[in-house]
């Protein structure tokens, strides 16, 4: 017998499902924090540490106490620990990550994916935190994109700036999409939220640039507790980018982010969203629990769309979702949610139709690999009063091997007869006739496998900002493949 | 260019081939014909590398190398190209994606840069003449909704692009009406140089009408039981596989 190199399916996914997240390193720097665990005076603390108004405490003591009478939900299809409450610190002032003299410093490792992923020189030393020299500094930049917004009228900050320096526009609308008592999280999330963003788009304008653009040249800061407010005014555009295909290793356990975006009559959100968060070890130990609540709400003829690419956290429970209030409003949600070694996902959205005319779209799409669990969770809901409204979604799988699971759970209802639902859902496994295929047109296997999962999710990839497809493409790839680096 | 020498190969320890004795020279063509379950498929896709194939004992050595140390992937960069029977569908990648991925791995496997995308937008051109393949075609998905003439005629342009030095057309004519096989054959021989060569593998002798070959060997039970020119085909197609098999 030759010696023909043999290698089963089953090798060939250990392989190729077995890697290992190599970007972790942790940091022991001295922060300003305060003890663990939640009580009101907790929750007085982080207010006050904050500076805020009397109106800000009382919406987070009026959560906290909503908080204390709620249970955490245990209907999603994912099994973790539950988290001890009292055993989390709720107040961490940002942490400075370590300064580095130039890149040559920086984990080969981290150097390498940061390559593959086609991040820019001067974005790798700002994610790295590389001391650079004045002229290359992005700050000018910064400040120069910043000024363009300021010429529009455009509000771009954190939401802490927000509530101290447009207070009526927080006011007005924070908690009016996301209620504090929707959900054990948000009602969490309304008590203690550390920080996030705050975004204004007055009426009638376009955001002249991706926000993304300016998210990506700023420090990114994502917390445990993050809060997200973003206001559309009557026909004014906007696309917004969260999040980073670059790896993001966090000490915290715990996330429970809150998202709302308002968009009123005739405006324009566009939403995406990447979410690379260590996903633990291959056995499942150590990742980041990622429980978020995100929720748009549609005005006349408006619309929002929500693009996600989510690779990373030990167990994710997310369902942006659109409330389609106004009549012709438009509600999308596209997503490719990667699931590998022991990750679970129960991802999904909620399209609710109260408007005439109304349509959503719906393109999820799950790669489970490895031991992971993948499910899709979502609700159409048809009121009586939405007329003439239609509904598309299109549910996906894909299994690479045999170990790993994935699940689609539907919630249809439609209250009226003039309206339209569609929903088509697929499950197909990772055929070795195309690796074969590919195998004998030169491509080898790993790379076949890229370019199978990217196929097939080209339609999410493509509603992505043009330099975030790439990159997410890459990510993509890196997430599946069994030699990172 | 190719020696098999001896070869036995089966799956799931059945034996498939029982002894496979063919070379292959540099410009010529061979058809190989045969009767269903002959073991014509198995042979190419031993040759190619397809992973469910057990080798048992033989070897086929292609330009001076052991086919079956290599995995498929370099067995292709070396220049061995199987046109498929079946070829899969592959959703959300298009033909110019797909081609300009293979073809820039086989390069690297070769030390060379991948061709700069004015060029191989030329050759795509040039190759899609040839076969007379319409504009629209390369944004399409591989395969995806192709009907059996178009995913014939793909297998043949991908052949043109990648420039093999040998060729299997596994079963290329099912499936293709006449003007199709016309066109497809019409490549095929315009692709055909002194350096490359051929293996045919066809049921039909109406294949071979348009593809000339040098050589019919007649496959049966997993044995080459019958060599011989051009005439053989025809021979065959008038007496029927019966006419040797039962000597």
């Amino acid at each position: 017998m030759s010696d023909i190199k043999k290698q089963s399916e089953d090798e060939l996914l250990e392989e190729v499902t077995s890697s290992e997240y190599k970007y972790g390193f942790t940091t022991d720097i001295e922060s300003d924090t305060i003890p663990k665990g939640l009580s009101e005076e907790v929750v007085r603390t982080i207010s006050a540490k904050k500076n805020e108004p009397e109106w800000m405490l009382e919406y987070r003591l009026n959560a906290y106490k909503a908080w204390l009478e709620m249970e955490e939900p245990n209907w999603a299809n994912v099994s973790y620990k539950k988290p001890n409450y009292q055993d989390v610190i709720y107040y961490s002032a940002p942490k400075q990550k370590p300064v580095l003299d130039s890149l040559d410093d920086l984990d080969p490792e981290m150097k390498r994916t940061f390559d593959k992923l086609g991040i820019s020189l001067e974005e790798q030393k700002r994610l790295a935190n590389v001391a650079v020299d004045i002229v290359m500094d992005s700050v000018s930049v910064a400040t120069s994109f910043k000024e363009t917004l300021a010429e529009k009228g455009i509000i771009f900050c954190s939401i802490s700036e927000a509530i101290q320096e447009h207070p009526e526009l927080v006011k007005k609308y924070l908690g009016t999409v996301v209620p504090v008592r929707d959900n054990f999280f948000s009602a969490l999330n309304s008590a203690v939220f550390s920080d996030g963003s705050f975004c204004y788009i007055p009426k009638g304008v376009q955001c002249p640039m991706e926000l993304s653009t300016y998210f990506r040249i700023n420090e990114a800061g994502t917390g445990q507790f993050e809060r997200t407010l973003l206001i559309a005014d009557e026909g004014s555009q906007v696309s917004y980018l969260e999040g980073c295909t670059a790896p993001m290793r966090d000490e915290n356990q715990l996330h429970a982010a809150v998202v709302e975006l308002i968009a009123l009559d005739s405006a324009d959100i566009k939403y995406s969203t990447v979410q690379n968060w260590y996903p633990g070890d291959k056995d499942g130990n150590g990742g980041v629990f990622n429980f978020v609540t995100k929720r748009g709400i549609c005005h006349k003829n408006a619309k929002i769309s929500w693009t996600q690419v989510e690779t990373g956290s030990a167990v994710t429970w997310k369902y942006p979702s659109c409330i389609l209030k106004g009549d012709n409003s438009i509600g999308e949600f596209f997503s490719v949610a990667v699931t590998n070694n022991k990750q679970q996902a129960d991802t999904g959205t909620k399209m609710v139709h109260l408007g005439k005319n109304t349509k959503s779209t719906i393109i999820a799409k799950g790669i489970s690999a490895g031991y992971s669990d993948g499910n899709y969770r979502g609700l159409v809901r048809i009121a009586k009063g939405a007329t003439n409204s239609r509904n598309f979604s299109q549910c996906d799988s894909l299994l690479m091997g045999d170990k790993c699971g994935s699940h689609t759970f539907p919630y249809i209802e439609v209250k009226n007869n003039s309206s339209q639902v569609e929903h088509e859902a697929t499950t197909s496994k990772i055929g070795e006739d195309q690796i074969f295929y590919c195998n004998q047109r030169g491509i080898g296997t790993e790379e076949a496998i890229a370019l199978i999962v990217n196929g097939y999710c080209k339609d999410v990839l493509n509603q992505l900002p043009m330099e975030f497809a790439v990159e997410a493409q890459k990510l993509l790839e890196i997430s599946l493949e069994g030699s990172v680096g | 260019m190719l020696k098999i020498k001896n070869l036995k190969a089966g799956i799931e320890e059945v034996q498939i081939l029982k002894g496979i004795n063919l070379e292959v020279k540099a410009g010529e063509v061979h058809a190989i014909m045969g009767p269903n379950g002959s073991g014509k498929s198995t042979l190419s896709a031993v040759i190619a590398g397809k992973e469910d194939y057990e080798v048992e004992d033989g070897s086929v050595d292609f330009l001076g190398e052991d086919l079956m140390d290599l995995d498929p992937e370099e067995r292709a960069h070396k220049g061995v190209f199987l046109s498929f029977q079946y070829p899969v569908e592959i959703p959300g990648i298009s033909v110019s994606n797909f081609i300009k991925t293979s073809l820039a791995e086989k390069r690297k496997a070769l030390g060379l840069d991948p061709l700069p995308a004015k060029d191989l937008l030329k050759m795509m051109r040039e190759k899609m003449e040839l076969l007379s393949i319409k504009k629209g075609y390369l944004s399409r998905n591989m395969n995806e909704g192709f009907s059996g003439g178009e995913k014939k005629r793909n297998e043949i342009f991908q052949m043109a692009m990648l420039e093999p030095k040998l060729s299997i057309l596994d079963e290329t004519d099912s499936g293709l009406d006449i003007d199709a096989l016309r066109i497809v054959a019409n490549g095929v021989n315009k692709l055909r140089t002194k350096d490359n060569a051929t293996i045919v593998i066809t049921h039909y002798q109406r294949l071979l009408e348009h593809i000339v070959p040098d050589f019919v060997h007649v496959l049966h039970e997993g044995r080459i039981i019958k060599s011989g020119g051009k005439e053989l085909a025809l021979e065959l197609e008038k007496r029927g596989y019966d006419w040797i098999t039962k000597n």
